[in-house]
């Protein structure tokens, strides 16, 4: 199933994805991108296009083609069709030192120290050893590990690691920083330093797109999200747009249990125990509730909640995608 | 986090991405322990061969005798003794040395036959009889050798034959075009073996060398900042680096053996190396020449090792590859040393032509002519293939390596997915 805001002004026309244009340049636009590996489509025409100073993020299962993604829109990988282009150049590498870039798999070498494997990593970049150090060495200090600079790797917790290697995609004050799963592996207070981080840095003008497999994550922080499963993306547009897909839903309990009133419910209307849930009328509650008083239902409660995202991604993505995002994200947990 | 963008600036050059690599691993490498193991390990069998070696000649020198024992009456040993002392210096190594027998010196009753075959003593064989009629007595191997110079130095004990010999006259000339050739050979098969030895005990280091990277996951860092044949690059520099090190450490540790220690190792290597005939290109030249196909023969290698290598899923894969890289390069050195002194043939042409035994080749036809433009054009080509194996094995590592997250690689489940 694809989903797209065609009808929305501003929005492109020109496939099954497309999300809210701004005046913003874009900072991330990909259009058609495949990718096979052994005969298999791991990605399958992708479209995404992320506007400057935007956080937005890649919203699908293991296995979904989030991190193939990524990874042709960083260069690591060249697509088998489709254009890329980060801050307008098809060749990501020619700006490298634009970008920071956080791995899946964390990686860092273990007999370095601290401030050194920051550096490293900033030098990558194109970022002077000398001002690296400096810089690693204020980074470290103000995230509370500043007593922890000339420890090497190998003698850090895996929290801490991982934090250090955060602040090395992060040292060379980069405009894009591309997170792939960053929240894994994290306890709960560093998910949520972590948040409080990439908050900072879209307050800073950078754009910051991360994959996740857990949607409240999106949807507490992206702008934009594209949904992908099997290597599809059959939304790509802002978390607003995405709920909106979906009306709001009703839900209410009645005293009596039958009567004419029952008529005057949607056609979808699915009983759960003693509540009705349907979706809102296109013309509004108030028509209902007329119907409601006057065939004598018996109100005890009724209450309007707008979609949540994951109710978007199981519309959008389908039952079987959204099982197995969640599954990955207890399992994460877990 | 509040760090603010940075200014719109180019990337890296490639060389610099290189450098960044580069740096990073020569430091690594260098500063870890297992970096002075690998100093000190060829060292261990210089040292025991050299050990082995002077244990080996003494007691070869106690168990092989050319001594020839004398089981005469006394004035025919005395002089048989005699002349062969008198023989020795035009002759030399063909005039045994004589020694009469204890044992025979109490009378006729000596029976040398069977004095040998209770192997007692340590001759080569026994002289008995008279100066008119010796009888040499000993294994066939040792009467065949032997017969003629007793029969001379008997010749000589009677007067049969002359007592002075004339003196001639010499007139040493330096060399001649066949013998000069012939010396040269030997340089450049020492310089082939030497280049040999370098490249296989250094480029085996290399074969591993991204392996770290994929054990720590920290290849997709390296990979998404910088373009993957500057990091191959990188790497193959570093680790050049590193072998210049050692073979500066073996170099003066080898120099400083020499100097103490010259006459042991020409006994024990039965090789004078001061000896060794000066290269067409002479020594300065050739040595220069040295280093730099050194240089490319690992950077040629080592380009085809880091692909193997990086193809390898673990360190276990690596270790099995090494077998059959050994293997390779045996077969490049050979190519080169079948065909020393045979410039300009087929074969020869093909082992200068073929990158990984370039090198060598061209090294040996540094010892052998004096054209210097050959190494400069092969040089170039050594140079271009160098970039073509870097340019062929990142490509290759990005495609079969860099492939997907490790959750991706499940293909049941990306099916179950797309469906």
């Amino acid at each position: 199933m694809a989903v797209s805001d065609h009808n929305r002004p501003g929005n492109h026309v020109d496939g099954a994805v497309a999300i809210p244009k701004d005046a913003r340049p874009l900072a991330i636009e990909a259009r058609g991108l495949v990718k096979s590996f052994d005969g298999t489509r791991a990605v399958d025409g992708v479209d995404i296009s992320v506007p400057e100073g935007a956080i937005y993020g890649i919203l699908g299962p293991n296995g979904a083609g989030k991190t193939t993604t990524l990874r042709m829109l960083l260069g690591i990988i060249d697509p088998d069709e489709g254009v890329r282009r980060v801050f307008g150049h098809d060749r990501p590498h020619d700006i490298g030192r634009l970008i920071g870039y956080l791995p899946e798999e964390r990686g860092l070498y273990p007999a370095m120290k601290c401030v050194e494997a920051i550096a490293f990593m900033g030098a990558l970049r194109g970022l002077p050893l000398k001002e690296g150090r400096r810089r690693a060495a204020e980074l470290l200090e103000r995230h509370d590990l500043g007593y922890a600079a000339d420890r090497q790797i190998r003698q850090l917790s895996k929290g801490m690691a991982q934090t250090v290697q955060l602040l090395g995609t992060l040292v060379h004050r980069p405009r894009l920083v591309v997170l792939d799963e960053p929240f894994s592996g994290l306890d709960a207070i560093n998910q949520g330093k972590l948040e409080l981080m990439i908050r900072a840095l879209a307050d800073d003008g950078v754009t910051v797109i991360f994959s996740t497999h857990v949607i409240h994550h999106a949807e507490r922080l992206c702008e934009g999200v594209a949904i992908i499963a099997g290597g599809k993306v059959p939304y790509a547009g802002s978390v607003e747009a995405a709920r909106d897909r979906i009306p709001a839903q009703v839900r209410l309990e009645t005293r009596s249990r039958e009567g004419a009133w029952l008529s005057s419910l949607p056609a979808d209307t699915r009983r759960n125990g003693d509540f009705f849930q349907f979706p809102l009328p296109a013309t509004g509650i108030e028509p209902l509730l007329k119907s409601l008083i006057e065939g004598e239902a018996g109100i005890l409660s009724l209450s309007i909640e707008r979609a949540g995202l994951h109710d978007a991604f199981v519309a959008i993505a389908g039952e079987a995608a959204a099982r197995q995002l969640q599954a990955d994200s207890e399992g994460a947990r877990a | 986090m509040t760090e603010t963008a940075a200014p719109l600036r180019p990337r890296l050059t490639l060389l610099e991405a290189a450098w960044v690599i580069a740096r990073r691993d020569f430091v690594a490498v260098l500063f870890s322990r297992a970096f002075l193991f690998f100093l000190i390990g060829p060292l261990f069998p210089v040292l025991i061969g050299g050990l082995a070696g002077s244990i080996g000649r003494s007691v070869s020198d106690q168990a092989i005798s050319i001594e020839v024992g004398l089981a005469m009456s006394a004035p025919d040993n005395a002089a048989m003794i005699a002349a062969g002392d008198a023989l020795r210096p035009q002759l030399g190594g063909f005039v045994p040395e004589l020694r009469v027998v204890d044992e025979a010196a109490g009378g006729s009753a000596f029976d040398a036959r069977a004095y040998l075959d209770e192997r007692r003593g340590n001759y080569a064989a026994i002289v008995t009889g008279t100066l008119a009629a010796p009888q040499v007595v000993g294994t066939q191997g040792q009467v065949d050798r032997w017969k003629g110079p007793v029969e001379l130095i008997a010749a000589t004990a009677t007067g049969a034959s002359p007592a002075a010999f004339p003196e001639a006259t010499s007139e040493v000339v330096a060399t001649s075009a066949a013998s000069e050739r012939t010396n040269r050979i030997r340089t450049a098969q020492a310089a082939q073996m030497v280049l040999f030895l370098l490249t296989m005990l250094l480029g085996g280091m290399v074969l591993s060398n991204l392996a770290e990277e994929k054990g720590n996951k920290i290849i997709e860092i390296l990979a998404a900042a910088l373009p993957m044949d500057a990091v191959f690059m990188g790497k193959l520099f570093a680790m050049l680096g590193v072998s210049f090190v050692g073979i500066a450490v073996w170099g003066t540790v080898g120099w400083g053996f020499w100097a103490i220690a010259e006459s042991a190792v020409v006994t024990v290597t039965q090789t004078n190396f001061r000896d060794l005939p000066g290269p067409a290109v002479g020594w300065p030249m050739f040595i220069a020449l040295g280093i730099v196909y050194f240089s490319m023969a690992y950077l040629l290698l080592g380009s085809l090792f880091l692909t193997i290598g990086a193809m390898a899923a673990s360190v276990r894969e690596v270790q099995t590859m090494s077998m059959p890289v050994t293997m390779l390069q045996l077969m490049v050195f050979f190519l080169s040393a079948a065909n020393i002194g045979q410039i300009g043939t087929t074969l020869e042409l093909t082992s200068v032509v073929f990158p990984l035994s370039s090198p060598f080749a061209m090294l040996a036809r540094a010892a052998l002519e004096e054209t210097l433009w050959t190494h400069a054009v092969v040089l170039v080509w050594q140079a271009v293939a160098v970039l073509l194996l870097v340019k062929g094995g990142s490509m290759l590592f990005r495609k079969r390596v860099m492939k997907s997250g490790g959750a991706g690689r499940d293909k049941a489940k990306k099916g179950r997915l797309a469906a």
